[in-house]
């Protein structure tokens, strides 16, 4: 029954299907328990949440990680899967805490003051949510002391700053002036992206990485937990 | 005489009126009962006390409010708005004469491209074919600067099809600042072409210093709105249905002045607007609705612009496609409404996803420029240089992208059909068959010398090679080398008095005397 339960959440998963009400891309996968129903049934019959995660939620992104390098999956399909995922961290998210389970750690991500772009920062949340990810969105034009703020309070990990033009590109690096100044710099991994910001304007102002896409700022991350581990 | 354009006969109608109708009708009621959230507190204000419904959202750090516009605000506005807008221009005879319900199409470059890509030819040997040699184009990517502007505006001055100078790169020059970007685009422009120029405004800040720019261009206030040399785009709506608070507030204070400007929406099919037709067009239409009701209730009158970029989604990475087929659509359904209002359009053709000028650049821009053209927009922009979806801008390219037109706008030349021509026809019929070459060739000699044939393709290589970069590099250079006719010395000299910021190398009489 178990290992049912952990098939279809990996299907669902391929499928993006999120709740029972989602289409996916099976017509009679349609009225059927989605990846949110499933994990839930999957915590009442006692299934650990490690399995859940790595067995159904991983393996089945894994697969559409697959798809989308192969061009048969398109970065809606991919959304919709990093979306179903990030549902069901939701749905584990309490029960992790009080095992005591780290999720791969907190990200805060904005678009700086000034800009109000964010199609792509909001990309970039969503996958890294699906990735496994604690995902704190600040939205977009955020002042600096905010995020400042963010960084003292929430403690995330990482911080991702996004900006498109180039007259706010400059504010990432007003940015990182304030966390120095707030002796923060060191508490946080920065990553930028967005259509101003480039790998030498990351390297000026001394970020941690500049992130291509959403899928690129994936890999950074997981070279970060390589590298501490 | 202002510049003619080209006027589309017949222009090709996508959507039936019915349709029209339709999307007019599901925007009003998009405007009514859905309403727009309003970042900016005067614009929720001023719908706010002219009968629109507006309720507090959110009070915190960016206070945001919702409006929902009656009808009859965006009927009103409607009304007032005018439907004839004159753009001005440094030599007059540029000036653009665009009305709302005549089909007459003017081709504009655009817009702020970070990337600039220059190119070079440089020298392949064939291994296998005793040292023949090819030149291949290069191209190289680099950030846009002020001295790229001041080239590209003298280029886009001497092509022949291009009648409005939209600015093409984004100047990232050290010592270009957002306090400075303004006043030294617009003068870079300005001074480089004596065609109409149109841009977005960096800092609200620089508002005045650019309109007094012009003013000390023109010679005044008076002389600024009978001749207004420059005009504005603001993008104040953000898709899916908000106003944006700065670009918002820079909108309203340009209608204040009184000066030309775009309401521009820019939905994505797929991200920020529905992925269907009937979607994206019922949510475009009714933001710009948005933008004209809210122009027209700042200062009755502002000569106000239908701005429409719509354009679809690419499905690998959710940056737009300007080069997929949907978003000529798009345009062109956008076209038909602006038309139904009577209000000019400012529409969009010819951005590629290429990324290199090339083939598939080639085919994607002539695709669009031929298609949305036909369909008679008053003000067709982003139409030269424009690769990368939007953020590359190649001077090749818009070269190469003039040859295009000047045969788009040789297909445009009403049918020679008439009672006159059917009878000299027979006439000519008759006297060849009876001869014994029956041969016309002698009937084509005065249609040649008068113009009616046709030129080769402009870039036409000797031979069987395909020499067209080639020879577009050579145009461009020539171009180039053209003198331009540049602001007088008297002015120029008021203006770097007068308008703080301008970076003393785009003084040309100085720079002469320097060396
Ligand atoms: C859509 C768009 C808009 C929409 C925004 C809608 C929205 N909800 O975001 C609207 C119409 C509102 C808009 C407004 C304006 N825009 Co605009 N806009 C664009 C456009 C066409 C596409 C951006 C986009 O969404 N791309 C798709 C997404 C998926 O890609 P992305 O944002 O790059 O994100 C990906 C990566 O970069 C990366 N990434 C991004 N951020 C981050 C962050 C992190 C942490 C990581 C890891 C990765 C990452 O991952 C993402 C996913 O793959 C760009 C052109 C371009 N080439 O970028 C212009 C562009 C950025 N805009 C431009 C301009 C000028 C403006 C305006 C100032 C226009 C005006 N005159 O009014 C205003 C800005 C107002 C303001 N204060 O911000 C210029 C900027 C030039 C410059 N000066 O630098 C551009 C380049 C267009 C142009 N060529 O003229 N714009």
């Amino acid at each position: 029954m178990s290992e049912d339960i952990i098939a279809s959440l990996k299907e669902n998963v391929i499928q993006g299907r999120k709740t029972q009400d989602d289409e996916g891309i099976d017509e009679e996968l349609s009225g059927t328990p989605g990846v949110v129903e499933l994990t839930q049934s999957a915590l009442d019959d006692n299934i650990p949440p490690e399995t859940i995660i790595t067995r159904g939620l991983t393996a089945g992104m894994q697969v559409v990680g697959e798809k989308f390098t192969t061009r048969e999956y398109f970065i809606p399909d991919m959304l919709a899967s990093a979306e179903a995922v990030g549902a069901a961290m939701d749905i584990l998210k309490p029960i992790l805490e009080a095992s005591n389970i780290e999720t791969k750690g907190k990200f805060a991500i904005a678009t700086v003051k000034g800009d109000i772009h964010d199609i792509g920062k909001n990309i970039v949340s969503i996958l890294l949510k699906g990735a496994g990810y604690e995902v704190n969105d600040l939205g977009t034009d955020v002042p600096t002391e905010k995020i400042v703020e963010v960084v003292r309070e929430y403690k995330p990990d990482f911080l991702g700053l996004s900006a498109l033009l180039t007259t706010t590109m400059v504010v990432m690096g007003e940015i990182i002036e304030a966390l120095k100044e707030n002796g923060l710099r060191d508490k946080v991994k920065v990553l930028i992206g967005g259509a101003a910001v480039s790998d030498e304007y990351a390297q000026e102002i001394g970020v941690d990485a500049y992130c291509v896409d959403g899928f690129h700022a994936i890999k950074v991350l997981d070279a970060f937990q390589e590298a501490k581990a | 005489m202002p510049r003619e354009g080209i006027l589309v006969h017949n222009p090709y109608e996508r959507i039936t009126n019915e349709q029209v109708l339709q999307i007019h009708q599901a925007s009003m009621q998009i405007l009514h009962d859905t309403g727009l959230i309003s970042f900016n507190r005067e614009a929720a204000e001023i719908f706010h006390s002219n009968g629109a419904e507006v309720t507090i959202v959110s009070s915190g750090d960016s206070p945001c409010w919702l409006v929902k516009i009656p009808e009859k605000l965006v009927l009103h506005a409607l009304d007032s708005a005018p439907k004839t807008v004159k753009l001005g221009a440094r030599n007059p005879e540029n000036t653009l004469i665009m009305k709302g319900e005549e089909p007459r199409v003017f081709f504009v470059s655009g817009s702020e491209t970070n990337i600039w890509l220059d190119v070079d030819f440089p020298t392949y040997v064939k291994k296998s074919g005793r040292g023949t040699e090819i030149q291949v184009p290069e191209f190289h990517p680099r950030r846009g600067t002020v001295a790229d502007l001041c080239d590209s505006a003298h280029v886009c001055e001497h092509l022949k099809t291009l009648d409005g100078y939209i600015r093409t790169v984004n100047i990232q020059d050290k010592d270009i600042t957002e306090d400075n970007k303004d006043v030294n685009k617009f003068f870079a422009s300005l001074n480089n072409t004596t065609k109409h120029f149109m841009s977005g405004l960096t800092s609200l800040k620089q508002l005045d210093n650019v309109v007094n720019m012009a003013k000390l261009i023109v010679g005044g206030e008076e002389e600024l709105k009978e001749n207004p040399i420059i005009s504005f785009i603001t993008c104040l709506i953000k898709s899916p249905l908000q106003f944006v608070e700065d670009t918002t507030q820079t909108f309203i204070e340009v209608c204040r002045r009184g000066l030309p400007i775009v309401v521009s929406s820019s939905p994505q099919a797929g991200t920020t607007a529905p992925i269907k037709e009937a979607g994206i067009m019922v949510q475009i239409n009714a933001e710009v609705l948005a933008g004209i009701t809210l122009s027209q209730l700042v200062n009755k009158g502002t000569p106000v612009i239908y701005g429409s970029v719509p354009v679809r989604a690419r499905m690998d990475t959710l940056g737009d496609s300007y080069g997929s087929v949907e978003t000529s659509q798009y345009n062109i359904d956008c076209v038909q409404m602006a038309r139904f209002y009577k209000i000019p359009n400012y529409s969009t053709s010819g951005v590629c996803d290429s990324k290199t000028p090339g083939q598939q650049a080639s085919v994607e821009r002539l695709f669009s420029d031929i298609v949305v053209t036909l369909s008679g927009p008053q003000y067709l922009h982003c139409a030269y240089g424009l690769l990368d979806c939007n953020s590359s801008f190649s001077l090749l390219q818009a070269v190469l992208d003039d040859a295009h037109f000047q045969m788009i706008k040789f297909f445009l030349r009403p049918p020679w059909i008439s009672e006159k021509e059917i009878a000299d026809t027979l006439k000519q019929i008759r006297e060849v068959v009876a001869t014994p070459q029956k041969l016309y060739i002698r009937y084509i000699r005065p249609v040649m010398r008068s113009g009616e044939i046709s030129a080769p393709y402009l870039f036409e290589g000797d031979g069987e090679s395909d020499n067209v970069f080639a020879l577009a590099y050579e145009r461009m250079n020539e171009l180039l080398a053209k003198p331009v006719e540049h602001i007088d010395p008297a002015t120029t000299s008021k203006i770097f008095q007068e308008i703080p910021g301008i970076l003393p190398r785009l003084n040309v009489y100085e720079e002469r005397r320097g060396q």
